[in-house]
């Protein structure tokens, strides 16, 4: 039996239409929505493993960034601890100084108030010495203007009995 | 997971298939050895015969005839389980009856004072006693009115569509409650994607895939099913026919010839980077070439599915050859054997159209940037 006398028209024509309508009705109502279900579920996959990378490394970002915040806070703490330190014992130090000087103006005031009271005293002494030598002296004049002599034997001996020392 | 899935469809669709397979063709093996009986006839003639019916489309959807007695006159008489299809012809008019009409080609169908005989499966115009006329081959010379009859592969493509529609349609539907299909949406996915990712993509490229994608995967489908439905006890040959290989590549040669871009013909009728008279010489066999890629789909197809019904259908006659205990079990197993092969091949004859399908369509859009 020959090739070409198989052929059908009939069976051509029906494939034909067949064929078609299948294009047709499978395109609308089956490939288009099963193509696109499953490229919109194949990106859906591939944006979330991709956000998932991304979350990842904004996570490793975050960590190394929490990991130099921790570090700089610590240098900060360490640099604040330092400073208080040194303003500690800088402000001890301007503390004594200004305390001594304080002191030393203290002690001179008063050595100078004592040097005062000393004159004052001496002159007061000596005045009083003046005044007690002129009684005694008039005392003794008094009593021993008897002999000349007598008298200047005992002014000398007054005399060099006081001390005037400081 | 789609693998197991897979496998699992290819053992059912066996083991409900084949004990069926075994049990239909033997049927008709046998009544052909009968039905032959009145004529001279070798019993080697009566298988080829028979082979023969058995790959040609019919008028009506026969699954299994019996024999019931003799008449009178000592001629055989059958009786048919099946159901008849409608004719319809084109002469002068559309005429339409159904195919019971004609009681198997035992009767004539007359319609508005015209009468048609249905004689070895094509329908003849005749006189009121149903005369055929021969030529010096045998041949009848009566007049053919157009036939346009819904016959038994028309009516297996129907189905087919129908399938399909109810299959791919439900998948499709199935998106529409969430991403991951379900039920049998779990098989036929990796159906597609396989399509789309071992066929279309890498023959056509990523790019330009898409819009070709409704064509392969209906040619791809339409293919396996119909050479899977060829090797049930239906009896059907659809995809072994002529005519029907021939409207699929003729559908894969308008496809790709319509979707070639500026570089395919260029490629044809001015073939760059060759001298003048060798780009001349070029021409004829290009445009060759554009014919014969798609000639070659056809008869391929055509030959392979062809072929397997053949040897299925002859290694079970070879049971009524020998009609032996021996010989019986034997070609059973083998039959067996080859059927399930013939699984395979329907699958490999669906995936190697589509493949050359797209190689074809891929060679016309590509951009030969690589020139």
């Amino acid at each position: 039996m020959k090739l070409i006398e198989q052929f059908e028209a009939g069976l051509f024509f029906w494939q034909a239409i067949i064929l078609v309508l299948m294009l047709v009705l499978l395109r609308k109502f089956a490939w288009k929505p099963i193509m696109n279900a499953i490229q919109d579920r194949e990106e859906g996959i591939e944006n979330a493993l991709k956000a998932a990378e991304k979350a990842k490394s904004e996570m490793q970002n975050i960590t190394a960034d929490n990991k130099k915040i921790l570090k700089e806070a610590k240098l900060e703490r360490e640099a604040i601890l330092k400073e208080a330190n040194a303003l500690k014992s800088s402000t001890i130090e301007e503390a004594k100084e200004e305390a001594k000087a304080e002191a030393s103006k203290i002690i001179e005031q008063a050595k100078q108030a004592i040097e005062q009271e000393k004159q004052a005293a001496i002159s007061e002494i000596k005045k009083q010495v003046a005044d007690l030598s002129i009684e005694i002296a008039s005392k003794l004049v008094k009593e021993n203007l008897s002999s000349d002599k007598k008298q200047l034997e005992l002014v000398d001996t007054l005399l060099s009995d006081i001390d005037l020392k400081k | 997971m789609a693998k197991t899935a897979f496998s699992k469809i290819v053992f059912i669709v066996l083991f409900v298939s084949l004990p069926l397979l075994g049990f239909a063709y033997s049927g008709e093996v046998k009544d052909a050895v009968q039905h032959e009986q009145a004529d001279e006839l070798t019993s080697k003639q009566k298988i080829k015969k028979f082979i023969e019916h058995h790959l040609k489309d019919s008028h009506d959807f026969n699954f299994i005839t019996e024999k019931t007695g003799e008449d009178s006159h000592g001629e055989a008489q059958y009786k048919h389980y099946g159901f008849s299809l409608p004719i319809i012809l084109w002469d002068n008019g559309v005429k339409v009856f159904m195919s019971s009409k004609f009681h198997h080609g035992e009767t004539l169908a007359e319609l508005n004072g015209a009468f048609y005989k249905l004689y070895h499966g094509i329908i003849y115009k005749t006189d009121a006693q149903g005369t055929i006329s021969y030529d010096d081959h045998d041949h009848p010379t009566n007049d053919r009115p157009l036939d346009m009859s819904i016959t038994k592969n028309v009516t297996m493509m129907l189905f087919t569509l129908a399938l399909m529609f109810v299959l791919f349609g439900g998948l499709a539907r199935g998106y529409k409650k969430g991403p991951i299909p379900t039920g049998a949406g779990r098989v036929l996915e990796p159906l597609v994607l396989y399509v789309r990712d071992e066929i279309a993509i890498p023959n056509i490229g990523k790019k330009k895939y898409k819009r070709f994608m409704p064509f392969l995967l209906s040619v791809f489908f339409f293919i396996w099913i119909l050479n899977l439905l060829g090797l049930t006890p239906l009896g059907v040959n659809v995809t072994g026919n002529i005519a029907i290989t021939a409207c699929l590549a003729l559908f894969t040669f308008l496809v790709t010839q319509f979707s070639g871009n500026k570089a395919y013909w260029k490629h044809i009728f001015w073939m760059p980077d060759v001298p003048v008279l060798m780009k001349i010489a070029l021409i004829p066999v290009e445009l060759l070439g554009i014919l014969t890629k798609p000639f070659a789909l056809m008869i391929r197809l055509y030959a392979n599915i062809s072929a397997g019904h053949i040897v299925v259908m002859s290694l079970l006659a070879l049971i009524y050859s020998f009609k032996s205990w021996v010989a019986g079990p034997s070609f059973f197993f083998l039959t067996f054997f080859i059927s399930i092969i013939e699984i395979l091949v329907a699958f490999l004859q669906a995936f190697i159209f589509t493949m050359l399908s797209s190689l074809f369509i891929g060679s016309a859009v590509a951009d030969h940037d690589d020139h």
